[in-house]
């Protein structure tokens, strides 16, 4: 029932999604674009807080590292868009698995802590090597995906949609509900008879290969690499207000959280600086009084029989 | 027979604290033993540490020869030991009969489908338990017993050589218990070793082979049901000594003006009933004591009081109705309860702790209280500079109870206070009592299991049984009325 009712949400909106470039422009496309990219940096990250339930307030360390692993190569040694690609993913797997393992030891606040402290570690980096890596300024890629809109729009729409098939149907299956089970109550499902580490670490390093893949999309789709755009707190920060805001523990919540705030954010450009106060206050409403986000509420009214 | 479970020599410290002391048992196939002791006496602990969740300080843990002490969880449970917890927490979005598949699945990364015997078997074990009527439904509709029988269905999946359960019957109705009685009779005639962790023979007497009693960490008595219950020291430690009450000069006043009025209270927590129309009163410079064993509902009773649990039923202070007040208003109002778990700053010194205490006077009024708490436990006054934290148990508790006379209450409400502690500083404590209870007119309201400890200063006992009041009366005439079905 769970699972017809989010294909039922699902289906009709891709294809409504799919359709778009025949109504609407350029402006519009590019817009989406970058949605739907936040919009697996989003659903990656519900994997670990809504099913492993790690709070990780580092998502952009992840995506940096991708990122930036796929800009070097592509900039220095004009590595093609696939290889750079694979490349970033799995850099950011090996960075993810290699935070992680310790960081799962610890317990309450301090995985999190760990994973923002990592967050400006790479910053750090970035612009301490500034010669390599651009700095603040950034890293200009020789290769872009594509220069036209259209094509740009339904690279992101299948990338997303493949993206968030795979982390729902992981999220659903049998391994997902072990997942829970260590998330919820880690005691409880150790006595069952499961690994609860090992099962968090590659729950990690699924989040990580996908946040570490999409980044590194992203970055080829805007023809540069800069801290701005992938490794800053803030881009950390919209993940997760995008997550929360959608639905915790839905995946696809995320998704739509994600093209909700970037939606929101241009539509009330005209407002200026008040913009980003309004899609704040109005994250602030959801996640204070409907913690279940927007589908949260609309799966659960009928998800209880 | 051959033993399943053998544990010798188990000994964990927390700290400077051994709550584990030297334990050994063994457990057969196809036999129940009974682990039990008041709260505090370190039998949760025994079951933790032969199930992984803590780690043994020493001695051996032995399932079928092979020695597991100090193995991580999940190792264990795969060697062969299940345990059915005290409190469910389900999953939120997950069917019942999701929840046994959870228990069925293999620690696999890779299991991305199950097959149909997986459910099928699912199915049957819903059956088994008696939950195939509701196995379609979600955790949160389905009443407090029915999560309980979840618990024991996905203990039940695993198929474990040895079962632990932990106090198998809190919360259940007697239909229910009987229920659940047989269910786990059902792992013995299954050939498994089942270890039934409770606070009192008496709950657990019809379906034990065995029992065994802890007090403080170690070993007090091991035998059948009606052994362990007739032996003296589990008496004592249940009961304390011989009962001796005392009576005081009557003052006026006393018994007239009702001060805590409470009226058909009741209280559930999610799903269970800790409190069943429960109604008391206490008078002014009354000393009223209630006594009840472990999880018999005494300190819900008073959370209820203090406004820290929503309820039911009304609590009348001073004729005008507590409802809607905040703990911290309750508390101004000169309702002071001095929690079982003590809740002292333990960085803080123990004069910090006293001053906290006083905030609420002047300094004039505070000093004078003070003086006269270093009167009344003398070991504080010594003890001034020292972190809180460092102190003995005993000494904590005093503090706790001096930190709430700092607060000049009208009502004291004394949450178990011999909680853990050894008899020499229950002599102690006990002195103490009586001294405020002769030489000051403050109202206390005493929760107490030991018997010996609540009965001497009570004017007044309540009698608290499975979330309800069940006998009222002058201590005088607690032995012969209740005192024999009480332990």
């Amino acid at each position: 029932m769970f699972r017809s009712r989010t294909f039922q949400i699902a289906v009709p909106a891709l294809i409504v999604m799919a359709l778009l470039p025949l109504g609407v422009g350029g402006y519009i496309l590019g817009l989406l674009t970058l949605a739907y990219y936040y919009a697996v940096f989003a659903m990656s990250w519900d994997l670990l807080f809504g099913f492993a339930g790690e709070v990780n307030f580092g998502p952009s360390f992840l995506i940096g590292i991708g990122a930036y692993t796929a800009a070097l190569l592509n900039h220095y040694w004009l590595w093609p868009i696939p290889a750079c690609l694979i490349a970033g993913a799995f850099a950011a797997v090996i960075a993810g698995a290699v935070l992680a393992v310790p960081a799962l030891r610890l317990t309450g606040p301090y995985f999190g802590l760990v994973t923002l402290v990592a967050v400006l570690l790479l910053q750090n980096m970035i612009v301490l090597f500034a010669g390599i890596t651009g700095g603040e300024i950034g890293l200009d890629l020789p290769d872009v995906l594509s220069i036209d809109d259209g094509t740009n729009y339904y690279y992101a729409l299948v990338f997303m949609t493949v993206s968030g098939a795979i982390l729902f149907g992981l999220a659903q299956s049998p391994v997902g509900l072990i997942l829970q089970a260590s998330g919820q109550n880690a005691t409880e499902a150790a006595a069952l008879g499961f690994n609860v580490a090992k099962h968090k670490l590659a729950a990690f390093c699924i989040s990580a290969f996908f946040s570490g893949l999409a980044g590194a999309m992203l970055i080829f789709y805007m023809g540069t690499a800069s801290v701005g755009t992938v490794v800053e707190i803030a881009v950390g920060v919209n993940v997760i207000i995008a997550a929360v805001l959608g639905g915790r523990r839905t995946i696809i919540g995320a998704a739509v959280g994600a093209i909700f705030l970037i939606g929101a954010g241009e539509l009330l450009r005209p407002l200026g600086q008040l913009a980003t106060f309004v899609v704040s206050a109005v994250a602030l409403v959801v996640i204070l009084f409907f913690p279940g986000g927007f589908m949260g509420r609309i799966l659960q009214s009928g998800g209880g029989e | 027979m051959s033993a399943l479970l053998e544990v010798s020599g188990l000994t964990k410290r927390f700290g400077g604290l051994v709550a584990v002391k030297d334990i050994g048992f063994t457990i057969n196939a196809g036999e129940i033993l009974g682990l039990i002791g008041p709260n505090g006496s370190g039998k949760s602990t025994v079951m933790k540490c032969i199930m992984g969740i803590e780690k043994p300080n020493a001695g051996s843990v032995k399932l079928s020869g092979t020695d597991v002490a100090g193995w991580p969880t999940h190792r264990i449970a795969r060697q062969g030991v299940g345990i059915v917890f005290q409190h469910s927490h389900p999953l939120q979005r997950q069917t019942i009969l999701e929840h046994i598949k959870l228990a069925l699945l293999p620690d696999n990364l890779l299991m991305l489908a199950t097959d149909h015997g997986v459910t099928r078997r699912a199915e049957e074990i819903a059956a088994r338990v008696g939950l195939a009527a509701v196995m379609h439904r979600l955790p949160r509709t389905l009443p407090f017993a029915d999560l309980r029988r979840l618990e024991l269905a996905k203990a039940i999946a695993r198929n474990p050589k040895v079962v632990l359960v932990d106090e198998p019957f809190a919360g259940l109705t007697s239909g229910e218990v009987a229920d659940f009685s047989n269910l786990i009779a059902s792992f013995r005639a299954d050939g498994h070793a089942v270890l039934l962790v409770d606070h009192n023979v008496k709950g657990v007497a019809a379906l034990v082979d065995r029992v065994l009693a802890m007090y403080l960490g170690e070993y007090v008595a091991e035998g059948s049901a009606e052994e362990v219950m007739r032996n003296e020291t589990v008496r004592r430690v249940y009961l304390g000594g011989k009962i001796e009450t005392a009576a005081r000069p009557d003052r006026a006043g006393k018994d007239r003006t009702p001060l805590l009025n409470v009226r058909g209270l009741g209280v559930l927590y999610g799903k269970a009933t800790a409190l069943e129309d429960v109604s008391i009163h206490v008078g002014e410079g009354e000393f009223v004591s209630v006594v009840g064993l472990n999880g018999a509902g005494k300190t819900t009773l008073f959370n209820a009081i203090s406004g820290l649990v929503p309820h039911s039923g009304s609590i009348e202070w001073r004729g005008k109705a507590l409802a809607g007040k905040t703990p911290g208003g309750i508390a101004r109002d000169g309702i002071v309860q001095c929690p079982e778990t003590r809740e002292l700053f333990g960085d803080m010194s123990v004069r910090e702790n006293l001053d906290l205490g006083g905030q609420h006077q002047t300094l004039q009024e505070a000093t004078k209280q003070l003086n006269w708490l270093f009167e009344l436990f003398p070991i504080l006054k010594s003890r001034q500079s020292q972190a809180a934290r460092t102190l003995s148990g005993g000494e904590q508790q005093m503090l706790a109870i001096a930190r709430a006379l700092m607060m000049k209450p009208k009502l004291l409400i004394l949450d178990e206070p011999t909680l853990g502690l050894a008899p020499v500083i229950l002599e102690q404590l006990s002195k103490a009592m009586e001294t405020l209870r002769q030489t000051t007119d403050i109202t206390v309201l005493l929760g107490e299991q030991n018997v010996t400890f609540a009965l001497p200063h009570a004017d007044r006992v309540y009698v608290i049984e499975h979330s309800r009041v069940v006998w009222e009366g002058d201590p005088g005439r607690f032995a012969e009325e209740a005192g024999a079905g009480y332990l």
